[in-house]
């Protein structure tokens, strides 16, 4: 067994502890956490793919940002957690179940008799090949409209969640400037007819 | 060198795990938003599988998407559960039955 194959299936028990830890502990801090072990270690599995920018994009946004938003969402909540374990046991055999029948049938059709092995390994790249090179001309040439897109999604993303989670403080008050732009004189301003005054 | 085979049996294994998440933890709405981030793992992982031994960069450009969307999908997510929180006080699958549906 090479030296290759060895980190393949640490890194691959590594992911599935941790893949399993996220879905039984009672937690959701330790849920969260355990989800971070997950992403770190896939993201070693795909520099072993040599998909080095991506790699360093997982770190980066899920690991920097997404999960730091799972942490801070799950601490900020106070949540009683006796009800949200209800049924754990009784859904046990079901999940597990279930579960294990779709393993065993996709490692049936990806497993290595079904031709897979048909697939010869590909030599690795020279030490100067750059993966982020390659993927962004690629992703700037071919795919720059869905490009786009995305960069929109992510913007409608932003404006959603603030307008989801944006609550007005009650204490400030302002001036409604449709409102102010139709007031008329007569809203106003009321004119008196007096009749003169005689000087003391 | 690791055949193909293992990184995709890999990656059927972490996608039924979420999916035992799924069914496990059906009264919290956190440990669910979980579950379906380890599962986009999981098919990001066969991409980038497929992607290296077909040669094709392709299956990463795809990664790069599915990763930008599901980042919006947990930032909605999560802030659609403050406001249920904050509405409702308590994050409870079977009692978020409002719309009677």
């Amino acid at each position: 067994m090479g030296t290759e194959q060895i980190i393949f299936y640490f890194f691959a028990a590594v992911l599935v502890f941790a893949g399993s830890m996220v879905v039984t502990v009672r937690n959701p801090v330790f849920a969260a956490l355990f989800l971070v072990l997950a992403f770190f270690t896939s993201a070693g599995l795909w520099l072993m793919l040599e998909a080095e920018f991506l790699a360093m994009t997982l770190v980066l946004v899920y690991v920097g940002a997404v999960m730091v938003l799972f942490l801070f969402v799950v601490m900020m909540l106070d949540i009683n957690l006796a009800p949200l374990q209800e049924g754990f046991i009784k859904y046990l055999p079901v999940g597990a179940l279930v579960a294990l029948l779709i393993v065993v049938e996709i490692a049936m059709v990806v497993g290595p008799r079904f031709g897979l092995d048909k697939i010869p390994n590909p030599v690795g790249h020279a030490a100067d090949f750059s993966n982020t090179k390659e993927l962004g001309r690629v992703l700037y040439t071919v795919y720059v409209y869905p490009f786009e897109i995305a960069s929109a999604i992510l913007l409608v993303a932003i404006i959603a969640a603030i307008a989801l989670t944006l609550r007005r403080s009650r204490q400030s008050k302002y001036i409604k400037p449709e409102q102010q732009v139709f007031v008329k004189r007569q809203d106003r301003v009321r004119l008196v007819s007096m009749t003169a005054e005689k000087k003391q | 060198m690791v055949p193909l085979s293992n990184y995709l049996v890999l990656g059927g294994i972490l996608f039924c795990l979420s999916m035992a998440g799924i069914f496990l933890n059906r009264k919290n709405v956190i440990i669910l938003l979980m579950s379906i981030e380890l599962m986009l793992l999981a098919v990001n992982l066969n991409f980038i599988a497929f992607s290296h031994y077909l040669g094709n960069i392709e299956g990463q450009v795809f990664v790069f998407f599915i990763l930008t969307v599901a980042a919006a999908e947990a930032a909605i997510g999560l802030a659609i559960l403050v406001v249920l929180f904050r509405n409702r006080h308590t994050i409870n699958v079977a009692q978020l039955d409002t719309l009677k549906g």
